[in-house]
């Protein structure tokens, strides 16, 4: 564990001196995006629709990818989907 | 040994001297919302971006919130920032003031002081800028239009130094200064654009392990206003009140650096003490109204009376050490406030005052006259009074009633 800092030896307004790629937003989200590859057309809207970066695109695999560490289940990307390829299922269930 | 730059007298109110001295600041950003009595400081900067004569980025924004957002966002990029209220619209403000001070956003602001309502009213008291006193912001309050315009091109001096990083208000008697047209000395463009120089920025550490310059930068990435929580907060909120402490020492160190190119000064620009050396009575005010009473302390010089005057120009830092120097020889002090504090044990000038000198084992009597208030006018023959109740204080060393409201109908 890492000793907490003097105000003396942080920097000014809060500057975050480390990255927050650690804090996994994602791991308390409610619902959780589920896609059907079927209806998928691959057209990356939920891509440019995702407000977290949480879908990212894969070159190499030809396809989307999904990062459960930081999707919080907003439902945006099945809101946006054109084919309705996405649908939200309550977490566990 | 600087030489004095070359001036032009020309006639503006107070603010177009606000105005002008922006625009004489090469201000990146300027968004702000009018509102009387504040209103011609944004119609005067309208005009200099409609001429192009400025190169400012202007935002007309929908409401005084998002006035001071977009500011604390242009801020944060490392632009020189300017914006303007009043009244309704700077407690409208009053999130985001927090938000820009604990963000180290060295905005400036014009407040064309006025009274809130209810009832409505639009004329002269310091109600609004004095309710923002925990805001996190400098508090500058001048005497008259000339003043104004030193002021402003002063406050971009103090508010972007490294080591203060704090936004400033500089606060104008609403109507009394900032519609009463005056001479007022002016520098050049240049020689004002040499005195303020370019924005400095300090060093921060960001989360990629770079020491670089504090600003949004895609080349240098960093996250500002996150949260901090019970670890961290507090931290944060002790360096603010370093900033403010650094604020103390630049703003004497501006005022005797523009003196070198003007020739104007404010006392030591912490306070402005007249004939208060060997002052036996003195009165302590913010603002215009040391104009009227510097009038009275030479009458009652002239009739033996050793009177004297404090305007306490910066409110915020409080200037703890200079007030004891400047009024513990005195036998009795008047407070001047020109806004309530409610329910509480005088004004706020008053409070903070008299809790300066406290530790003073000689402190004078100190008594509070809160006035002005909504733009009742205040004749020099109501100010006189309180130098005569001063002087009945000081003989008796009794003091009947420690709050007077002046110009009041009992």
């Amino acid at each position: 564990m890492s000793r907490e800092k003097s105000w003396k030896e942080i920097s000014i307004a809060g500057v975050c001196s480390k990255s927050s790629v650690g804090f996994m937003t994602g791991d308390w989200k409610t619902y959780t995006p589920i896609r059907d590859l079927e209806k998928c057309t691959k057209c990356l809207t939920c891509v440019m629709f995702c407000p977290e970066g949480a879908i990212k695109w894969r070159p190499e695999m030809g396809d989307i990818e999904f990062d459960f560490s930081f999707c919080k289940g907003c439902g945006i990307c099945a809101n946006e989907c054109p084919t309705k390829a996405i649908t939200m299922k309550i977490e566990g269930e | 040994m600087e030489k004095q730059a070359k001036q032009e007298t020309i006639a503006l109110n107070g603010d177009e001297a606000v105005a002008f001295a922006v625009k004489q600041c090469d201000v990146d950003v300027v968004a702000a919302y009018p509102i009387t009595p504040q209103t011609i400081i944004v119609e005067k900067f309208s005009e200099y971006v409609a001429n192009g004569e400025v190169q400012t980025e202007f935002v007309c924004t929908e409401s005084e919130h998002s006035a001071m957002t977009a500011c604390l966002a242009a801020s944060a990029t490392g632009a020189r920032t300017f914006t303007a209220s009043a009244s309704a619209g700077l407690a409208l403000m009053h999130e985001m003031l927090f938000v820009t001070s604990g963000c180290r956003a060295p905005v400036v602001m014009a407040i064309a002081n006025r009274a809130l309502s209810a009832p409505l009213n639009i004329h002269g008291d310091q109600s609004d800028s004095m309710a923002e006193r925990d805001s996190g912001w400098i508090h500058i309050y001048v005497e008259n239009a000339q003043e104004a315009y030193d002021s402003i091109i002063q406050a971009f001096k103090i508010a972007e130094d490294v080591d203060v990083s704090l936004p400033i208000i500089v606060g104008l008697d609403g109507f009394t200064v900032s519609h009463t047209l005056e001479n007022v000395d002016v520098l050049s463009e240049d020689a004002v654009k040499q005195f303020v120089g370019e924005r400095q920025l300090p060093n921060v550490l960001t989360h990629e392990g770079k020491t670089v310059p504090f600003k949004l930068d895609p080349d240098n990435p960093m996250t500002m206003g996150p949260i901090a929580f019970q670890n961290y907060y507090f931290e944060f909120k002790r360096q603010q009140e370093e900033g403010m402490k650094n604020a103390l020492k630049r703003i004497q160190e501006v005022n005797t650096e523009y003196a070198k190119v003007t020739g104007r000064s404010y006392g030591n620009g912490l306070i402005d003490a007249y004939k208060l050396e060997d002052a036996e009575i003195a009165v302590v005010c913010v603002g215009s109204t040391s104009g009227t009473l510097k009038v009275i302390v030479d009458e009652l010089r002239q009739e033996g009376v050793k009177a004297g005057l404090l305007r306490l120009r910066t409110f915020r830092p409080l200037p703890v050490e200079e007030l004891r120097k400047a009024l513990s020889n005195s036998t009795a002090v008047a407070v001047m406030d020109k806004s309530m504090s409610f329910g509480g044990f005088g004004g706020a000038v008053f409070t903070e005052v008299r809790h300066a000198l406290y530790d003073d084992k000689k402190h004078p009597f100190i008594v509070n006259y809160i006035y002005g208030l909504g733009g009742r006018d205040y004749s020099p023959r109501e100010l006189r009074t309180i130098f005569e109740e001063l002087t009945n204080i000081a003989r008796t060393r009794h003091v009947e009633s420690q709050i007077h409201y002046l110009g009041l109908r009992e």
